[in-house]
């Protein structure tokens, strides 16, 4: 957290939307919608234009909204719980507690319906973030920095546990598909779940409050009422439940949930309610964008979001880090 | 660890009676670390003569079973080359961190390994992997991840900002940006060129060709012999920036040469057969409960025996008892992963 203090504002309320916000909206609807026209195949002319619309680019262009908007908050929601700035799904180890989730009832269920594999994956991001919070508990940190790095180290086992599943039961290519984020296997019948994660947005919405004391840490959040293990533990649940259904229908979308919060509060301070649909806004914006990057790049063909968002995410994460070393 | 610290309330009264300060004060506990390492280094070579004699079809002694030890002392000789670099390498790199948790492993090295076989692969198909095999090309993979850490280091450790670790936030994370590149291209791949490339992604000591060695081995020495030779100094960087700063070591140029050493160490491992995450850690985590003192020349020594012990030890079961040979680093990983969760949740810090 940075120390520069908000002023109390009694119509902080009234700042939720602003001018600034519809031209954001606007952008990104325009983003969207370019989503909508931009493919291979010709909706306009075709004979059948229309029924392929609803079938694939309507999809994907919800799956884009859900699922971007979903890691953006779960990034910021992870971020106040654990008081550091460097966290997030990809960065604790969470995504990859998800995968294995999601290996294990691929192996134990071979053909196992998306909801059970939902399950496993949301199941084991859940016991994941746990454990990471129980790190964080354990361990005193004398710097920041030191959280993100046991993060990733707690990924790497787990990531190595998945590997050497995978290895053995002869999956690991497609483990490796799984893993990449890409929309492109978002159709109509396989993506509805996803939905899912947008009562995840509504509830993060209205428990903004709550999270934002938690952030100030367990003493001041006990001491003006909140029960903390219980703020937590909803946290981590929405959290879980974000990442699991993201993973299994999407994918991996790595560092959008660390890039997107910190970005938001750069430009704006640290008021988290009138954050909150800038971090959605911002989430979504990025993925369309990475994503109509993908489709066009090679066209006819793909390059997964997962890439793009892996390589502007490290250059992202790289210049904010140079600008805390500035800070000391 | 809460044994540990109440272990470490004795010594300095002890060596107040005794008058001593060396790292080993009392006379138990250098009976306890010699013989650890008498232990380690008895286990070492039964394993090692395990490993050459085993299932050897002719009777001890004849030509023609020397003819097959020497056949399998190769990887006698790799299990060693990479004992040393990956003990060493962590020792170090955790003393001039300061952090007994982070191994250099994590510093980009595997995914720079990994990017590059696999591009290989990608650009020149299953034919690409003959291509990539060789002495040449394993000094140009040496000589790339070096050339990283260099420029990393370089770059990030200099100048008025200054920040160990923001370098190593930053080493990971070109790391992942890497592994995306990676697993796109990975994608790409038909399944059989995949399973080919795949063998390679995992740390094998039969993946270490001989011909490599003659490279590897005088890098190897050098770089260990000047870690040893600068133990020393290690000894005081251990005290922190602060105190090493007082006692007179340029604490910067310091650290940049011994990163530099480490990265050698690493990129020689690497090259040679592959990434091993964990390994690394879980011998240095076992090296500091057996020897149990600061002093790093001691350290390093019960380091590389417990490396040598647990690799050639692995091997010689897993291929014997189980015949699973190719897991074996796997397994490690898993052991050493494992290790690493309990250690970080059983440590009050960091």
């Amino acid at each position: 957290m940075t120390t520069a203090k908000p002023t109390p504002r009694a119509a902080s309320r009234g700042r939720l939307f602003d001018w600034k916000l519809l031209i954001g909206v606007a952008v990104v609807g325009g983003l969207l919608v370019l989503s909508l026209t931009t493919g291979v195949y010709d909706v306009a002319g075709a004979d059948d234009g229309a029924e392929m619309f609803a079938i694939t680019r309507v999809p994907r262009t919800i799956s884009l909204v859900l699922a971007g908007a979903a890691m953006a908050m779960s990034g910021l929601v992870m971020q106040l719980l654990t008081q550091n700035r460097f966290v997030e799904p990809t960065t604790t180890g969470t995504t990859e507690w998800a995968g294995l989730g999601l290996l294990v009832v691929m192996i134990l269920v071979p053909n196992a319906p998306i909801p059970l594999r939902m399950v496993g994956a949301v199941l084991a991001a859940f016991v994941g973030t746990m454990v990471f919070f129980l790190v964080l508990r354990r361990i005193s940190l004398r710097s920041s920095l030191i959280v993100p790095i046991v993060g990733i180290m707690l990924g790497a086992v787990v990531g190595a546990v998945s590997t050497y599943v995978a290895l053995a039961t002869d999956m690991l290519q497609n483990l490796g598909v799984w893993f990449a984020g890409s929309f492109t296997s978002v159709l109509r019948g396989q993506y509805e779940m996803l939905w899912l994660v947008a009562l995840v947005c509504v509830a993060v919405f209205v428990a903004a409050d709550r999270f934002t004391v938690a952030g100030l840490g367990e003493e001041i959040a006990t001491n003006v009422g909140l029960d903390y293990n219980r703020v937590i533990l909803l946290g981590t649940a929405l959290i879980a439940i974000a990442t699991g259904i993201v993973t299994v229908v999407v994918g991996n979308l790595p560092f959008l949930g660390l890039i997107v919060p910190n970005i938001v509060s750069m430009l704006r301070g640290d008021d988290l309610r009138s954050n909150l649909p800038w971090v959605a806004l911002l989430g979504i914006g990025i993925v369309t964008l990475c994503d109509l990057v993908g489709r066009t790049i090679i066209m006819p063909f793909e390059v997964p979001v997962s890439l793009i968002l892996g390589i502007v995410g490290a250059v992202v994460f790289i210049l904010l880090l140079l600008r805390q070393r500035r800070r000391g | 660890m809460a044994e540990r610290t109440t272990k470490r309330v004795t010594p300095p009264i002890a060596s107040a009676i005794e008058r001593s300060s060396a790292p080993l004060p009392t006379r138990r506990a250098r009976v306890r670390y010699w013989s650890i390492i008498g232990l380690l280094g008895v286990l070492s070579l039964a394993f090692a003569f395990g490993l050459l004699a085993w299932d050897n079809p002719l009777p001890f002694g004849t030509d023609g079973f020397w003819r097959i030890a020497s056949l399998r002392a190769t990887s006698i000789v790799v299990i060693g080359v990479v004992a040393v670099c990956q003990s060493l390498a962590t020792v170090s790199f955790q003393t001039v961190t300061n952090n007994r948790i982070v191994t250099p492993s994590i510093m980009g090295f595997e995914s720079l390994y990994v990017a590059v076989q696999t591009s290989s692969v990608y650009v020149f198909g299953v034919a690409g992997l003959t291509f990539v095999a060789g002495t040449g090309q394993f000094v140009l993979q040496i000589a790339i991840m070096v050339g990283f850490a260099m420029l990393l280091y370089g770059w990030l450790l200099s100048g008025r900002y200054a920040n160990l670790q923001i370098m190593l936030l930053i080493g990971i994370i070109i790391g992942g940006g890497l592994g995306s590149v990676s697993t796109f291209m990975q994608r790409l791949l038909t399944p059989s060129e995949f399973d080919v490339l795949a063998a390679r992604l995992f740390g094998n000591i039969s993946h270490a060709d001989a011909a490599d060695l003659p490279v590897a081995i005088p890098l190897v020495i050098v770089a260990a012999t000047l870690l040893v030779w600068r133990a020393k100094r290690l000894d005081v960087l251990a005290l922190g920036r602060d105190v090493s700063m007082s006692l007179g070591i340029d604490h910067r140029r310091e650290l940049m040469r011994v990163l530099l050493l480490v990265a050698v160490l690493m990129a020689v491992s690497t090259a040679l057969i592959g990434p091993m995450t964990f390994l690394g850690f879980l011998v240095a985590t076992l090296a500091y409960q057996f020897a149990d003192t600061f002093d790093h020349r001691r350290v390093f020594l019960m380091a590389v025996l417990t490396c040598f012990t647990i690799l050639s030890g692995a091997y010689f079961v897993l291929r014997n008892v189980f015949a699973a040979q190719g897991v074996v680093s796997i397994i490690i990983e898993l052991v050493g992963g494992t290790v690493f969760l309990i250690v970080i949740l059983r440590k009050g810090r960091l």
